[in-house]
């Protein structure tokens, strides 16, 4: 499955809860939590492995 | 009256990799990488450049006068666009553009040409040799490089009258458009112990009014070197912003930037409100402040913070575009869009942050920084934190962060696409990539204001080109169409 479509899955399958009652502010919050979860494991995919040494190499000269 | 705003921004973007970890030799492998993919042979014509103009109209023997390089790498793409080596950076300068929409779509096709470059570069070097590239404006180190906009202004506007009237706006206009920061690096940032900034730029500017650009960075650079009739036009130059990697803020910094220009011109200083008492301490302390609660004492002994100053210019810019309509700037819908979009950030940020992350880089940035931190209980000085703010920037596919986080699109890939082949057709730059497209082999030099040809005999032959709104589709297409060399053309233009 790819990130797309198991990104969409787990949407699909949190929507199609039966909706809690809760007010609207709350299920929106609890969406935006969700959304944000995934891009975190997302990010958790992509980011240097080695953020220390990552970090510590990118120097530049100045410019302009 | 307000001139039409021409406008562009150049970029210099971040480097690292290459052979012996030499930024210049890994930048001008980069810019050669594009020009040897077929995309370019010509080089850029250095007549004309004046970076130690001082608008002021003082020469200041003490200042750091900007050097020009004319030994590295330099072309001129079909776009229009310069690509080059400046300093230790590759820089696309985009070609000149008549509103803010196209402009920050050639923005995003200067990104896109990086991209491309560093595809080619990177096919030839080893894998331990891989270049990368960032489109942001600090290393986190205490070096900065810059994201600089220029706008056409009308001669007869006294320098003055720019520095009293957009001072407020530069100095504020960070919190719809800052591109955020992890921590800080220079000396008063690092007492202050941010976690977290508005601004990549902000604490590396020292004076409110100068013309250098590597030290003592000034909120308004006097730079004098219009690249045009220097009698009816100004370029003011504007070093004080930050690279965004959202489309849309790129397009409201443009555009919000272009309006408060055009009501300067309409209307004079007066109407602007009072610029802070100490305007560097006010954008290093905004730059400092994500609750966008800290005000700062102003000439009118009012106190404003920077979601006040912002207010207060997006009324006077809406009441301009009311009264007077925006054409100096764009269209009534572009012009429309810009109002609708800075106020929708401008409301956000301060009420509803989340809801402008897909438009704001800093809300953006700060969203996943904190959501990292709180996932795995970080501390503020975790390299993890300051990672993720350079890989936002990263612009390797399969590494950046900007392209994970949802940022809306105001020009689709395909657009970019064309974007990079095709110049603008409303300005000058039209003429000149269409030169470059047509006419390659007989051009030996191009710049913002001319072309030269070399058509084999005689001396060269320079083109000028001193009004941006000249040489555009509308007035070219036609003769390009007629002319098949180099010879035909120029014997049209003298006829």
């Amino acid at each position: 499955m790819s990130e797309q479509e198991r990104i969409q899955k787990q949407r699909a399958e949190r929507t199609s809860e039966p909706a809690p009652a809760v007010s609207v502010d709350a299920t929106k919050g609890d969406q935006l939590k969700a959304d944000l979860d995934d891009l975190l494991d997302e990010i958790d995919e992509v980011l240097e492995e080695n953020a220390e040494e990552f970090v510590r190499n990118y120097v530049q000269k100045g410019g302009e | 009256m307000p001139v039409a705003k021409v406008l562009g921004i150049e970029t210099e973007y971040g480097i690292a990799g290459g052979p012996d970890l030499d930024p210049i030799v890994a930048s001008s492998i980069i810019v050669n990488a594009y020009a040897q993919e077929g995309h370019t042979r010509i080089n850029w014509d250095f007549e004309g450049e004046t970076p130690e103009m001082d608008a002021r109209g003082l020469a200041n023997l003490t200042a750091f006068a900007p050097v020009v390089e004319t030994h590295l790498a330099n072309t001129v793409l079909t776009n229009g666009a310069r690509l080059y080596v400046d300093h230790a950076h590759p820089e696309y300068s985009s070609p000149e553009c008549r509103t803010p929409l196209e402009a920050t779509l050639y923005d995003v096709a200067g990104e896109e040409v990086m991209r491309r470059a560093l595809r080619v570069a990177n096919q030839s070097l080893d894998v331990g040799q891989a270049i990368t590239l960032y489109k942001n404006n600090s290393d986190g180190k205490g070096n900065s490089y810059g994201t600089h906009e220029n706008y056409l202004v009308a001669r007869d506007v006294e320098f003055l009258h720019i520095v009293r009237a957009m001072v407020p706006h530069f100095v504020s206009r960070q919190i719809v458009i800052g591109a955020g920061k992890v921590a800080a690096e220079t000396e008063s940032g690092i007492d202050a112990d941010p976690a977290f900034q508005l601004s990549q730029r902000a604490e590396f500017f020292e004076e409110v009014v100068g013309l250098e650009t590597t030290l003592k960075r000034p909120i308004v650079n006097t730079r004098d070197e219009p690249h045009a009739d220097a009698e009816r036009f100004r370029r003011l130059h504007v070093i004080i912003g930050d690279a965004n990697m959202s489309q849309v803020a790129t397009f409201v910094k443009l555009g919000s930037t272009a309006l408060l220009l055009a009501v300067l011109e309409e209307h004079g200083p007066s109407c602007f409100p009072a610029s802070p008492r100490q305007p560097v301490g006010a954008v290093r302390s905004f730059a400092l402040d994500p609750t966008l609660r800290h005000a700062v004492l102003c000439e009118d002994d009012q106190q404003r913070t920077a979601w006040d100053f912002q207010d207060q210019l997006w009324h006077l810019a809406e009441g301009y575009v009311a009264s007077h309509g925006g054409e100096a700037v764009a269209g009534p819908d572009e012009v429309a869009l810009i109002l609708a979009q800075w106020r929708e950030m401008l409301d956000g940020v301060r009420d509803d942050p989340v809801s402008v992350s897909d438009r704001v880089d800093w809300v953006a940035k700060l969203r996943i920084i904190d959501g990292y931190r709180e996932r795995y209980q970080l501390s503020q000085g975790d390299a993890r934190l300051r990672a993720i703010d350079l890989q936002y920037h990263d612009l390797r596919p399969e590494r950046s962060l900007a392209q994970r986080v949802g940022l809306r699109e105001l020009h689709p890939i395909e657009q970019v696409r064309e974007a990079i082949h095709n110049p603008p057709e409303t300005t000058r730059a039209y003429f000149r990539g269409q030169c470059v497209e047509r006419y390659a082999d007989q051009i030996v030099a191009a710049n913002w204001d001319s072309v030269v040809f070399d058509l084999g005999e005689g001396p060269l032959r320079r083109v000028p080109m001193l009004d941006p709104l000249r040489g555009t589709r509308a007035l070219t297409a036609d003769l390009l169409e007629t002319c098949p060399t180099a010879d035909d053309l120029l014997e049209a233009l003298n006829r």
